[in-house]
């Protein structure tokens, strides 16, 4: 009888808490500060219970509240309360921090629907087939960029479950090691900007989302690496765990024009360009495809003459030194603003979700707005800085120029037939998805947008995605001449896959927002109680160096992870320790990125890890869960690890937080 | 007394859905701002506003929605295993305790919020001249109002469970994770999945 065990377990942990509680409180001389810790510790075994967090917040929330009033003045005592109640909820209705998580929930809906996924994982698949262990190298890095837009560990799970998991098994994968890879995976979106715990923390921590998100991109980008290294090392190692590929699982297909001029010669570009000039073109291809082929081949130099000119541009940019060290204070504090007070947001032009950091690049294009003149003393200077001849070019501008030209170089030798399938594959899938999330996350950490705007962009910019999959998939089936009826079932479907995803929308916000209603009153009850100050004179008199405070703080909340989810965690248990933070001179930044890092673990870890549950329901009969447990482990022991590295070297996180906002 | 009880369930699952397609006018909405602003040099004072209130409103009025879809968050670490009859009388007792002083509050409160707000006709002061906030505060006691109205039917359904020793059915709903669709989507059949059974038994039996 498993589930007896698992019964005792939480019931004896809840005894325990509940005879702590009865012990150790003085019941003589109760003070309110008492009252708050016994709310702490029921909180923890009404939501062991089962009982929607929400709700038990709120109810212990105004119970307490009311406890704390009454011990003042019981006449007002209600009134209070009631006051109290209805400001905190409208504090979450009117949060401008909040507003975000719909809209990035929206969009990860849209995305999950958009057929691309099979799409990604076939490319990747045969982009990274010489790579040792390139299956589960391919299923990490369709996870990462697909979880990454949607978010939605469950949907990402089981899709990877069902299109990664059986390509593995079928090639002789190991079955824990695919398990692994699967849901270690699926898990990355959690990290990843734009995620949806940076929102709920940064609500909740007071700390800006937009430093969240540029702090968590490297982190994320590194667990992601780890696990990568780590399948790569080990099918080198032990090459039976992770058979390579067969010659016919790697092999392309290429297309008639491909086949004709290969004849030619072996390099595509070559080949193309002879073919553009007039020579060598067999009668079967066109000129018109020729010239395509050709100009697709020769985006990778384009892409990467474009990074060389804009290097060039930025590398000599004439200096506004006085200006921009203005506008990166502006920036820095705009953050701040942003959770302050959304009054102070209000420019008399905009009046929109403006914070100063926004008007940071605008100004940075074009050194003089009319406002900037009214307010800056560097305003007389800025006009001659834009008459400033450019700057010669500094030496590592060239070792960039290098670079790229290597980089150039060393496609082109290799850029084969294959190779220029396999490329144009990745445009179609992989491609379209990176740009979306880097226009996002790119435009939120600059500073063009604030994460709202770019949610809301970024969630239509999901529809238009959906809907070119879904238009590219039904016009190919289609018969030719009838392309109407593509479209047609194209814009039905589409219509279907809005409707549904903003249900699920309504309902994923609902969850989340309503738990932050519950923990407004739930939270202020605490601190009326003074429950805030028991702790904090607890924990100093632990005299603990920063480093051990911090390590019991990402210990408790890594126990926190087995039992809790990741929403309950934060919402709840984070006002207790961001106050603590100030005390050890730790960066509320940087334990935001610890935590993110860490609450990884929450999902990986069982019982509750919901990955292994949401991979077995899908995986075939005789993969049992204990096999999924063992194979998520090593890749737990990478996030333990990833945590240790980014408490050791602080600059993978701060660093990009560091450069744009200059904090 | 079921026909009620869905009655409820359709009642809430409407006024959620309804309000979700907020959610789509909202990224339209701001798109368009977006886009207004920095390409047309045209941005509108009261568009932050207009965000915040269909944000707001949005959850707000889903809540009851997900209360009949059981979709707010429990911890999960003990609840699955017990009997529903256990899981009944947990609900129910916690319904009592817990959800009705605080949501009746919340109405309450909420009652007296916006009919301050109605009174003195106010102005959001974000902005000069700000949109009318009263409409926005209303929202709290009347998503309160069909959040408790849900609540008294998740009450009964407790009830009924603890008589009857199951769960009575809900309604049918989009779920997040809707395998059978994924299948669908990637195309991807059972027995596909079945076939492959053969690998796994394969791997145990090299060992």
């Amino acid at each position: 009888m498993k589930l007896r065990k698992e019964l005792w377990f939480g019931f004896s942990l809840m005894a325990i808490i509940l005879i702590a509680i009865l012990v150790m409180t003085p019941w003589g001389h109760l003070t309110n500060g008492h009252l708050g810790l016994i709310m702490l510790a029921l909180i923890v075994v009404a939501i062991m219970l089962g009982y929607p967090t929400a709700f038990t917040l709120m109810g212990l929330g105004v119970f307490f509240a009311w406890l704390a009033y009454r011990s003042v003045n019981p006449d007002t005592a209600v009134r209070q309360v009631l006051d109290l109640f209805v400001q905190r909820s409208y504090g979450v209705m009117s949060n401008d921090v909040l507003i975000a998580i719909p809209l990035f929930v929206f969009m990860g809906y849209l995305v999950e629907r958009a057929a691309l996924i099979d799409r990604l994982f076939k490319s990747l698949h045969l982009a990274t087939a010489r790579v040792p262990g390139s299956l589960a190298v391919a299923t990490i890095i369709t996870c990462a960029i697909f979880a990454t837009a949607t978010g939605i560990v469950g949907a990402v799970v089981t899709l990877m479950g069902l299109l990664a998991f059986p390509a593995m098994l079928k090639a002789g994968y190991n079955v824990k090691i695919s398990a692994g890879a699967v849901t270690a995976g699926g898990c990355l979106g959690i990290l990843i900007p734009p995620s949806v715990l940076l929102i709920v923390y940064g609500a909740t921590a007071g700390v800006s989302v937009v430093q969240l998100y540029a702090g968590a991109f490297f982190p994320g980008f590194m667990l992601a690496g780890l696990y990568i290294g780590y399948v790569i090392v080990l099918a080198k190692w032990k090459p039976n765990l992770m058979p390579p590929l067969s010659e016919a699982e790697r092999h392309v297909d290429l297309p008639p024009f491909a086949q004709a001029l290969r004849s030619s010669g072996t390099n595509a570009l070559a080949g193309l360009w002879r073919a553009v000039r007039g020579a060598g073109a067999g009668s079967s291809v066109t000129k018109g495809t020729v010239v395509t082929q050709f100009f697709l081949s020769l985006l990778p130099a384009l892409a990467l003459a474009g990074v060389v000119a804009l290097t060039y541009s930025v590398a000599t940019a004439p200096a506004v030194e006085e200006s921009t060290s203005g506008l990166q204070a502006a920036g820095g504090t705009g953050g701040v603003a942003e959770d302050e007070q959304a009054s102070e947001l209000a420019t008399p032009e905009g009046g929109v979700a403006e914070p100063p950091s926004e008007e940071a690049p605008a100004t940075a294009a074009e050194p003089v707005p009319a406002k900037e003149a009214a307010q800056s003393q560097a305003s007389p200077q800025a006009p001659a800085a834009q008459l400033q001849e450019r700057l010669p070019v500094p030496g590592w501008f060239w070792i960039v120029f290098g670079i790229c030209a290597a980089i150039a170089a060393v496609v082109y030798w290799l850029w084969s037939w294959e190779r220029f399938e396999v490329f144009k594959f990745l445009l179609a899938s992989f491609f379209p998805l990176a740009v979306l999330i880097l226009a996002v996350l790119g435009s939120i950490v600059f500073g063009l947008a604030t994460p709202t705007e770019a949610a809301a962009v970024g969630a239509l910019g999901g529809l238009i995605l959906a809907a070119a999959y879904r238009l590219l998939e039904h016009w190919r089936k289609s018969a030719p001449g009838s392309q109407g009826a593509a479209v047609w079932t194209t814009i039905k479907e589409l219509g279907s896959i809005t409707k549904e995803s903003s249900f699920l929308t309504a309902k994923t916000s609902a969850m989340v927002c309503w738990l932050f209603v519950g923990s407004g009153i739930f939270s202020a009850a605490f601190a009326i109680l003074g429950g805030q100050e028991i702790v904090e004179k607890w924990v100093l008199s632990l005299n603990m160096t920063p480093l051990q405070f911090m390590i019991l703080a990402q210990f408790i909340i890594f126990i926190l992870g087995w039992p809790l989810e990741w929403t309950e965690i934060i919402v709840i248990f984070m006002p207790i320790f961001i106050p603590l933070l100030p005390h050890f001179g730790i960066d509320p930044l940087f334990f935001g990125l610890l935590v993110a890092l860490n609450l990884q673990t929450a999902f990986l870890s069982p019982p509750v890890a919901m990955a292994a549950f949401y991979l077995k329901g899908v995986s075939p009969p005789h993969v049992t869960l204990n096999q999924i447990f063992a194979g998520m482990m090593p890749f737990m022991a990478i996030q333990v690890l990833a945590v240790v590295l980014l408490y050791i070297f602080p600059s993978i996180g701060l660093w990009l937080p560091q450069v744009v906002y200059g904090r | 007394m079921q026909r009620v009880l869905l009655f409820v369930d359709k009642l809430s699952t409407w006024v959620g859905r309804a309000f979700s397609w907020l959610i789509v006018a909202m990224t339209l909405f701001i798109s368009w701002e977006v886009f207004s602003r920095y390409a047309l040099d045209h941005p509108h004072a009261w568009a932050f506003d207009t965000m915040i209130m269909m944000y707001g409103t949005l959850f707000m009025m889903a809540g009851a929605y997900t209360l009949s879809q059981n979709g707010h968050v429990r911890g999960d670490v003990l609840y699955g295993f017990f009997t529903p009859r256990v899981q009944a009388s947990i609900d129910l007792v916690l319904y009592i305790f817990f959800f009705i002083p605080g949501v009746i509050a919340l109405v309450w409160a909420g009652y007296y919020y916006a009919g301050d707000s109605w009174r003195i006709n106010e102005h959001s002061n974000i902005t000069y001249e700000g949109p009318p906030v009263y409409p926005f505060k209303t929202v709290i006691p009347v998503a309160g109002a069909f959040i408790l109205v849900q609540g008294i039917v998740e009450i009964v359904r407790c009830i009924i469970c603890l008589k009857q020793g199951e769960w009575p059915s809900r309604e049918e709903d989009v779920v997040e994770v809707d395998v059978g669709k994924l299948k669908e989507m990637v195309h991807v059949k059972d027995e596909d999945i079945a076939k492959l059974d053969q690998f796994v038994v394969q791997q145990e039996h090299r060992k």
